[in-house]
């Protein structure tokens, strides 16, 4: 029998292209997962000619921000967390006071600002009014608030109900422009 | 006697050992490539916190606006300015901002144009309301008010 012939153990680097491929993988996924979020409205077409449109009083629900960031819903002084439960109450009620809506399909949100009205709280009572939508549409289809929203972000779960509760309930918000008090 | 044992016959394995190397160079490539890929702002940047809110959907068909406080306020002042792509503007230059990035895409996709505006949380209705306005008036009515998520408090 021969003995084998001696030379230094070659070390097996293979498994290194493996860890430095894990390596890159890792970056490609994680550097392009920064994605974009936030609230998005459609703005009005312009158009120069004024258009009238004849509304009844009790189908629009006025949410005013003054300079002071302090909220005046139909009349009445607010506070933020107080919005949504009163849209909420103002777009279900479907005829039933004189003073609120007829139907959710009629019911409008005007919202007005001040040019001296703070982002911050501009976009907090946004936030609020897109929930009371959300909250009732998620109703309407007998989900969670949660589950409304993974389908509202992903095209692929829309069904038919989803249409459905857009439909029944469309998000209409109306935005005046802004007042000049406390302005620059 | 000398002797000369022949080699052993076999294919020789190819050497695999420059393999990582290669692929470590690709992962630097990447690395250096995807970080810096952003406008450097001018503009302070907080953004609002808010729990609704909608993903969008394509990248290529949107379009940043920043607005806020400019960092150096020697030199512009400490009113809130607009940002598009590396210059501060005046609300009347948005349209022609609007303009050039529709340029940029294809003709079917012009009028799905989105406007992605980032504003700092100190900064007041009456600039976004302008912005808003002059978007109007170059029909780019997509908009998107950057959040970020918070976390529910029900």
């Amino acid at each position: 029998m021969r003995k084998k012939s001696r030379s230094a153990p070659e070390i097996n680097a293979s498994s290194m292209a493996d860890i430095a491929f894990l390596l890159l993988i890792f970056f490609l996924v994680t550097t392009t997962i920064a994605s974009d979020k936030g609230l998005s409205i459609l703005l009005p077409p312009k158009n120069d000619q004024q258009l009238d449109v004849k509304m009844k009083e009790r189908n629009i629900f006025k949410v005013f921000i003054n300079s002071n960031n302090q909220l005046l819903v139909e009349e009445q002084l607010m506070s933020i967390n107080q919005v949504k439960d009163a849209a909420k109450k103002f777009i279900s009620n479907n005829g039933r006071d004189p003073k609120s809506s007829e139907s959710p399909q009629a019911a409008v949100i005007s919202l007005k600002t001040d040019r001296g009205t703070k982002y911050e709280v501009y976009v907090a009572v946004m936030d609020e009014l897109k929930k009371a939508y959300n909250e009732l549409r998620a109703a309407y289809m007998g989900i969670t608030l949660a589950e409304y929203l993974q389908i509202e972000n992903d095209p692929k779960k829309q069904t038919a109900k989803f249409e459905e509760a857009k439909k029944a309930i469309p998000y209409q918000l109306s935005e005046a422009e802004p007042t000049n008090v406390g302005g620059n | 006697m000398a002797k000369f044992t022949k080699k052993k016959k076999g294919t020789p394995a190819i050497s695999t050992s420059s393999l990582p190397d290669i692929i470590f160079m690709l992962l630097f490539f990447f690395m250096v490539t995807t970080v810096l890929r952003e406008t450097e702002l001018k503009v302070q940047n907080r953004l609002p916190k808010a729990t609704q809110l909608q993903k969008l959907e394509k990248k290529s068909l949107v379009s940043y606006i920043y607005i806020g406080k400019p960092k150096d306020t020697e030199k512009y002042g400490t009113e809130p300015r607009i940002q598009v792509n590396d210059a501060l503007v005046t609300p009347k230059e948005i349209p022609n901002f609007v303009y050039a990035e529709k340029d940029k895409l294809d003709e079917v996709e012009r009028d799905k144009i989105t406007m992605s505006l980032k504003v700092d949380v100190d900064a007041k209705m009456g600039i976004v309301s302008d912005v808003k306005q002059q978007l109007r008036e170059a029909d780019a009515r997509k908009v998107n008010y950057s959040c970020v998520q918070s976390i529910d408090k029900q």
